[in-house]
C-alpha cells in the first residue's frame, strides 16, 4: 500500500511537469497543426534562465525564501514567454501556408539552435541549481511525500486552473478554439489570427518554461540537452491524451508520469521509457485518437 | 534539362565520385563515405516519408536492427559478411510489419509519435539486452572478404558503399515511377480517394514501410563491418532526425534532391567544424532560413516540376494570389 501510494505521489510530481509542457504541444497543435519540436527546448531554456534569475537575485541565500522563488518562476516564464512569441514570429508564421513537413524541419532547425545556443551561454556541463529545497514532508500511509512535491503540484494545478479558464471563459479563449476549429472563417469574422497564434506560443512557452523552472529546482540540476527527452516525453502525454485537448493533454501527462515511475518501479530504471513507450503504442493501436481526442480526419 | 545532358550529369557526377579517393585525404573520404550511407538511408525513408507520405520518426531503429543483426551474426556465430545481410534484411522487413500492421492505420501525427516510440525502444533494448552488449555495443566485427580479398582499407568501404548507394538509387526511382510507386503517392495526395480507385492502401502502405526498413537496414548492416564497432549511440532519434531532414531539405519524394540534402546533412556541419560550438546552432539556423525560403526543399520532385513547367507562371500566380489573400485578409483584421 504504502508503495503504491509513493509511486503515485513521485508519478504525479513528474506528470505535472509532463502536463504543463504537453499543454504547449497540444495547443500550438490545435491551433496550427504543427509539432513543435522545439517545445521541449523552451523547458530546457526556462531551466537555465530561472537558474540565472536565482544566481543573479541571490537565491541560494537563506532569506530568498518561498516569495523570491515565485517572483523567479514568474519572471522565468515571462522572459521565456516572449522568446516563444519571437520563434514563431521568425520561423513559423511565413511557413503557415506551407507543407506541413517543412515546417516540422523548421521547428528542428529552432531546436538545434536553442539547444547549441544554450551551451555556448552556459556551458556543456551539469549546473547545479542554485536553491536548496528542504526534504520535510509528511507520512501518507507510510509514503514519504515532501512539501515540496505538494507545492509543486499545487503551482502546476494552479496554472493549468488559470489556462483552463483563460480557454474557457476570456474572450482570447473563446478566438483560440475558434481558430482551431476554421482560421479562415476566423479572419473573416475579424479575429486578428496572428496576434492569438502569438499568444497561443506566448503560453505554451511559459508553462513550459514554469516546468523547467520547477523541474531544475526539484532535481538539483540543469543542462542544455535535459528539454530533448522531456519534450519526447511531453509529446507523448500530449498524444496520449488526444493532441489538440486541452483536458487530454493534462489527463495524459499524469497519466505518463505514473506509468513511468510505476514502470521504474517495477522493471527498473533503464526500462521505464520502454514501459511508457509501449504503452503508448498499445493504447493508440486500441484508441488511435487517444483518450480524450476528436475524430479528425487524416491530413499531411 | 534534357534528358540527354542530365545523363552526361548523372556520368559526370558518378566518375568524381569513383575518383575522389585519389584526390582527396582520409579526412574527406570518411566524410564522403558517411554522406554516402547517408544517401542509402534517406533514399530508404524517402520511400516511406516522401513515396507512401507515412511520417517516421523512428527510422534509425531499422539501422539499428541491420547493425546488430550483422554485429551478432558475426561476432557469436563467425558468419560470413555477406550471409548476414539477406538475413538482416529479411529481418527488418519482419520487424517493419509487426510494427506497421497494427499502426498504419493511425493518423499521421500518432504514427509519428508510435514510430517515434519504436525507435527510442529498440535503442533502450540495444542498451540494456547482454546480446546486444549493452552500453558499450559489439566490438571487433570482422572485416568482410570477397574471395580472399578482405575489405579492410577507407577505400574498400568507401567504394562497397558507394556501389549500394548507386543501387539504392536505382532502385528507389524504378520503384517511384512504378505501379506500385503511383499507388503510394495517391495514397500520400488523398488516401481516401486513393482507396476508393481500388488500392488497397494499409497493404501499400505496409510495403512502403518494410521496403524502407530493408533499405535502412542494409545501411546499418555496411555500417557495422565499416566501424567494426556499434554503439547505441549511433541509433538514437537524432539520427533519425537527421535523416529525416536530409529527405525534407531535399526535396520530398524527389531522388536527386534526396542524394542532394543527404550530402548537405554531412556535409554542413563538417565545412563549420572551424567554428567548433558554433556549428550545429549555425546550422540550425541555417536549417530555417533554407525551409523559409525553399519550403518544398532545395529540389522539389520532378512530377511537380513538369506540371509546373506545364502549367507554367499559372501555378505560381495562383500560389502567390493566396497568400496575397492571407495577408490581405489579416490586414483587413488588424484594421
Amino acid at each position: 500500500m504504502d508503495i503504491l501510494v509513493q509511486t503515485l505521489a513521485d508519478g504525479l510530481v513528474i506528470g505535472a511537469f509532463y502536463s504543463l509542457i504537453a499543454l504547449g504541444y497540444t495547443m500550438v497543435f490545435g491551433i496550427i497543426k504543427l509539432l513543435n519540436f522545439a517545445h521541449g527546448d523552451l523547458y530546457m531554456l526556462g531551466a537555465f534562465v530561472g537558474y540565472t534569475l536565482l544566481s543573479v537575485l541571490g537565491g541560494d541565500s537563506p532569506g530568498a525564501g518561498l516569495m523570491g522563488i515565485l517572483i523567479v518562476l514568474l519572471l522565468t516564464m515571462v522572459i521565456v514567454g516572449v522568446i516563444g512569441m519571437g520563434i514563431e514570429k521568425v520561423a513559423y508564421r511565413p511557413l503557415l501556408l506551407a507543407p506541413r513537413l517543412s515546417i516540422l524541419i523548421t521547428a528542428i532547425g529552432v531546436s538545434l539552435f536553442l539547444e547549441n545556443g544554450s551551451m555556448i551561454v552556459w556551458g556543456a556541463q551539469y549546473q547545479v541549481y542554485p536553491l536548496q529545497l528542504s526534504h520535510d514532508g509528511i507520512s501518507l500511509l507510510g509514503a514519504k511525500i515532501t512539501y515540496v512535491q505538494i507545492g509543486l503540484v499545487i503551482i502546476s494545478a494552479l496554472l493549468m486552473l488559470g489556462l483552463h479558464l483563460f480557454i474557457n471563459r476570456s474572450l482570447y479563449g473563446k478566438a483560440m478554439r475558434a481558430i482551431a476549429l476554421d482560421q479562415t472563417a476566423c479572419q473573416l469574422m475579424g479575429i486578428h489570427v496572428h496576434k492569438v497564434i502569438g499568444l497561443t506560443f506566448f503560453i505554451g512557452a511559459s508553462l513550459a518554461a514554469g516546468a523547467g523552472t520547477m523541474a531544475g529546482a526539484y532535481y538539483g540540476t540543469v543542462n542544455f540537452m535535459m528539454g530533448f527527452i522531456i519534450g519526447l516525453k511531453a509529446f507523448t502525454a500530449a498524444v496520449l491524451g488526444g493532441i489538440g485537448s486541452i483536458p487530454g493533454a493534462m489527463l495524459g501527462g499524469l497519466l505518463l508520469g505514473m506509468m513511468e515511475t510505476a514502470g521504474t518501479f517495477m522493471f527498473g530504471g533503464s526500462w521505464k521509457d520502454v514501459v511508457a513507450f509501449s504503452l503508448l503504442i498499445l493504447i493508440l493501436v486500441l484508441k488511435p485518437t487517444g483518450i480524450m481526442g476528436e475524430k479528425v480526419t487524416e491530413r499531411m | 534539362m534534357n534528358p540527354s545532358r542530365k545523363k552526361i550529369a548523372v556520368v559526370l557526377l558518378l566518375a568524381v565520385a569513383c575518383v575522389l579517393p585519389f584526390l582527396s585525404n582520409n579526412y574527406w573520404l570518411d566524410v564522403a563515405t558517411l554522406a554516402f550511407f547517408y544517401v542509402v538511408l534517406a533514399q530508404g525513408l524517402n520511400v516511406v516519408v516522401g513515396f507512401a507520405g507515412l511520417l517516421d520518426l523512428g527510422y534509425a531503429a531499422f539501422f539499428a536492427v541491420g547493425a546488430y543483426t550483422t554485429g551478432i551474426l558475426m561476432t557469436v556465430y563467425q558468419w560470413s559478411f555477406w550471409l548476414t545481410l539477406p538475413v538482416s534484411m529479411a529481418f527488418a522487413a519482419i520487424v517493419g510489419v509487426i510494427i506497421g500492421a497494427p499502426t498504419l492505420r493511425l493518423r499521421s501525427d500518432y504514427l509519428a509519435i508510435v514510430t517515434l516510440g519504436f525507435g527510442e525502444i529498440i535503442r533502450i533494448l540495444a542498451i540494456n539486452l547482454t546480446i546486444t552488449g549493452s552500453a558499450s555495443g559489439i566490438y571487433g566485427i570482422p572485416r568482410p572478404s570477397i574471395g580472399s580479398y578482405v575489405l579492410g582499407g577507407q577505400t574498400d568501404f568507401y567504394y562497397l558503399i558507394l556501389i549500394i548507394a548507386v543501387l539504392v538509387v536505382v532502385a528507389v526511382k524504378r520503384l517511384g515511377t512504378s505501379r506500385i510507386g503511383r499507388a503510394w503517392m495517391y495514397i500520400r495526395e488523398d488516401e481516401d480517394a486513393a482507396e476508393a480507385m481500388g488500392i488497397n492502401r494499409i497493404n501499400m502502405k505496409l510495403l512502403a514501410y518494410s521496403i524502407g526498413a530493408v533499405i535502412g537496414s542494409l545501411a546499418g548492416s555496411v555500417f557495422a563491418v565499416k566501424m567494426s564497432a556499434i554503439a547505441p549511440l549511433s541509433f538514437s532519434f537524432t539520427q533519425s532526425i537527421m535523416i529525416l531532414l536530409a529527405v525534407v531539405l531535399g526535396g520530398l519524394g524527389s531522388i536527386p534532391g534526396v542524394v542532394l540534402g543527404a550530402v548537405l546533412v554531412i556535409a554542413l556541419p563538417e565545412l563549420l567544424r572551424s567554428v567548433e560550438d558554433w556549428r550545429y546552432l549555425i546550422f540550425g539556423a541555417a536549417l530555417v532560413a533554407m525551409m523559409l525560403f525553399r519550403p518544398q526543399g532545395l529540389w522539389p520532385a520532378r512530377y511537380e516540376m513538369k506540371q509546373g513547367a506545364r502549367r507554367g507562371e499559372t501555378e505560381e500566380a495562383t500560389e502567390g494570389g493566396s497568400s496575397n489573400d492571407v495577408k490581405l485578409d489579416s490586414e483587413k483584421c488588424n484594421a
